[in-house]
């Protein structure tokens, strides 16, 4: 085992024993991301200065016995949060030179525990994306299999830990955008309910929808990383203020009695045979560890993508109005005038999907349109929550695959984005019922492609996804598979 | 045809967005065949169903009206693209 291969706990505790220093370990995971980035791509920035001062730093607080466990612990955070001083570009070319003037209140709570920030993570633009190809700094590649893509929104934060290029990372979800990469490339992603998490300081996408998540290699990093940033904050107004749980306490390796739902609208034709068979295994797994399965219905899962893609883009291209080369962001070099210099900076700033996610949202807001495209998908919004109250009345959490086939081929979808969105069936209705989601490794397609088992709870039931996705975990050995490279 | 090039144009000029013709010719393409798709949530009856604009319920959301420090003129301005004195700078915007 290298440093770089480590969880957070199993860092924690060579930390603790002086068997390690900080600085050694920031050391090795700034070293294996140069050995290997040049492949991967999962970094837009890079931060070894930075970096190795806050290790050093790390190892005066553990010197005088004032460590936490996230004390001296190597992270990387996805490119939407701000982190003061450090360049944030939400993999824009409209902010590649934004420096913003303070941080997000996530990063805040990581970095005031000691984490050592190593770098920030490629992404889609703006997080509109299921692959990470719409990155203005270039496509990140799925380590597992570099011809495929990692996933997206959050590509970079999940092919990092699957190259084990830093120990833990951030990622945001606003329609599995932490799920779906971390279920391509083998790692734990966890999407708190919406509100567990502050969202200040978060480059918005779609605001009813964003939030904050880690992704690790182990459940129990997870935990700590949810434990870590969850809780109320007065500078993000829908942040709910409710105590936080020691998430850690949840890892109680016992599901006896748990009754886990299986939607029979996740398990259709078209399924990848290995994701089936992946699905399968797994509840036998749970059945062996004395869980009961529930046959469930979520009848409105069919319209949870078009309802989707309306709401989102709706609040997007109200989100994404405050880039229009004012106070920061890019400026075209020529303005004739103020229209001329909001159109023509956006133009140039803005890539192809983030321009039809604006077009498609402005469209759906304006006059006429409204009612039919943007009330229409908030009312069925109401519909697909209520399935999922519906289910949580006679179960305790929901069983299914997180993508519905292993990760596709770079460049296989960008041509046609409708196919593009579908990719997102399992995992959008979530973020709609505003309740959690977590992505365990469940298993290895025949040519090698991770498979993820996704698990989904109540509105603030995050203990409950965890229990029951650690149980699986300590009986399989997936997430022990390390990606070859 | 659910929408056309004509008001693929409009909806840019309302998103502030310059499109080359070719974007305007894909993008048209490219909505039509979203909006077709998104059609299919009018196979559900929605009489009488309340909108959800958020997932957990929240009233006004307050907070003590207090003086903090702000992050200040500096580093307000400090990516501005254009600036005169402790102003962002703008082309001119009355003839």
């Amino acid at each position: 085992m290298e440093l770089f291969d480590l969880t957070i706990h199993e860092l924690h505790d060579r930390l603790k024993k002086k068997e390690v220093s900080a600085v050694e370990a920031t050391r090795a995971m700034l070293a294996r991301i140069e050995a290997t980035d040049g492949r991967v791509n999962a970094f837009i920035t890079v931060t070894p200065e930075e970096a190795l001062a806050a290790a050093a730093e790390a190892d005066q607080r553990i010197a005088r016995g004032e460590m936490d466990i996230l004390t001296g612990i190597p992270v990387a955070l996805k490119d939407i949060f701000l982190t003061r001083g450090v360049r944030t570009t939400c993999a824009s070319k409209i902010l590649a030179n934004f420096i913003p003037p303070y941080d997000a209140t996530s990063w805040l709570r990581l970095k005031e525990r000691g984490a050592v920030l190593v770098g920030k993570l490629n992404q889609d633009e703006f997080a509109m994306g299921s692959s990470s190809e719409s990155s203005a700094f270039g496509p990140t590649r799925n380590p597992w299999n570099l011809e495929c893509i990692p996933g997206g929104s959050s590509g970079g934060s999940a092919a990092a830990i699957a190259a084990r290029q830093a120990t833990a990372t951030l990622g945001t979800d606003t329609g599995g955008s932490i799920r779906q990469p971390a279920a391509h490339c083998g790692c734990v992603g966890l999407k708190p309910t919406y509100g567990r998490v502050s969202r200040y300081g978060v480059i918005a996408y779609a605001s009813s929808l964003d939030q904050v998540g880690p992704v690790t290699r182990d459940v129990r990093d997870a935990a700590i990383m949810l434990g870590a940033v969850a809780g109320h904050d007065p500078l993000d107004s829908t942040s709910v203020d409710r105590p936080v749980p020691d998430y850690t306490k949840s890892l109680t390796n016992d599901v006896k009695g748990l009754k886990i739902g299986l939607p029979s609208e996740y398990f259709i034709e078209g399924l990848d045979p290995d994701v089936q068979q992946a699905m399968d295994r797994a509840i036998e797994t749970y059945r062996g560890l004395g869980a009961e399965f529930v046959d469930i219905s979520l009848p409105h899962t069919d319209y949870a993508v078009a309802c989707y893609y309306l709401i989102a883009t709706a609040e997007a291209s109200s989100n994404l109005a405050r880039y229009d080369g004012v106070r920061f962001g890019h400026r075209v070099s020529d303005p004739t005038g103020l229209m001329d210099m909001y159109c023509r900076s956006r133009a140039e700033g803005f890539g192809s999907e983030v321009k039809r996610r604006i077009m498609l949202g402005t469209y759906a807001l304006s006059s006429g349109y409204y009612d039919a495209y943007y009330l229409k998908a908030q009312k069925v919004r109401t519909l697909i929550m209520g399935d999922f109250l519906k289910a949580f009345e006679t179960v305790d959490v929901i069983l299914t695959p997180v993508t519905p086939t292993p990760a596709f081929r770079i460049g296989e979808k960008v041509g046609d984005p409708l196919q593009m969105y579908l990719s997102d069936i399992f995992t959008i209705p979530t973020n709609l019922a505003g309740t959690c989601g977590i992505s365990v490794p469940a298993g290895l397609s025949r040519d090698g492609r991770p498979i993820g088992l996704q698990l989904v709870g109540r509105p603030f039931g995050e203990e409950e996804i965890i229990r029951a996705a650690h149980a699986f975990e300590q009986a399989t050995t997936w997430h022990q598979q390390k990606a070859p490279l | 045809m659910k929408i056309t090039r004509q008001q693929v144009e409009n909806v840019a000029v309302l998103a502030r967005l310059e499109l080359s013709a070719a974007e305007t010719e894909t993008f048209t393409g490219q909505m039509d065949a979203i909006l077709a798709y998104v059609d299919k949530l009018n196979e559900l009856d929605t009489t009488g169903i309340v909108p959800t604009s958020h997932a957990v319920p929240m009233e006004n959301a307050f907070r003590a009206d207090e003086v903090r420090p702000s992050i200040g003129v500096e580093n307000a301005l400090a990516n501005a693209p254009g600036r005169m004195e402790e102003f962002f700078r703008v082309p001119k915007v009355i003839e």
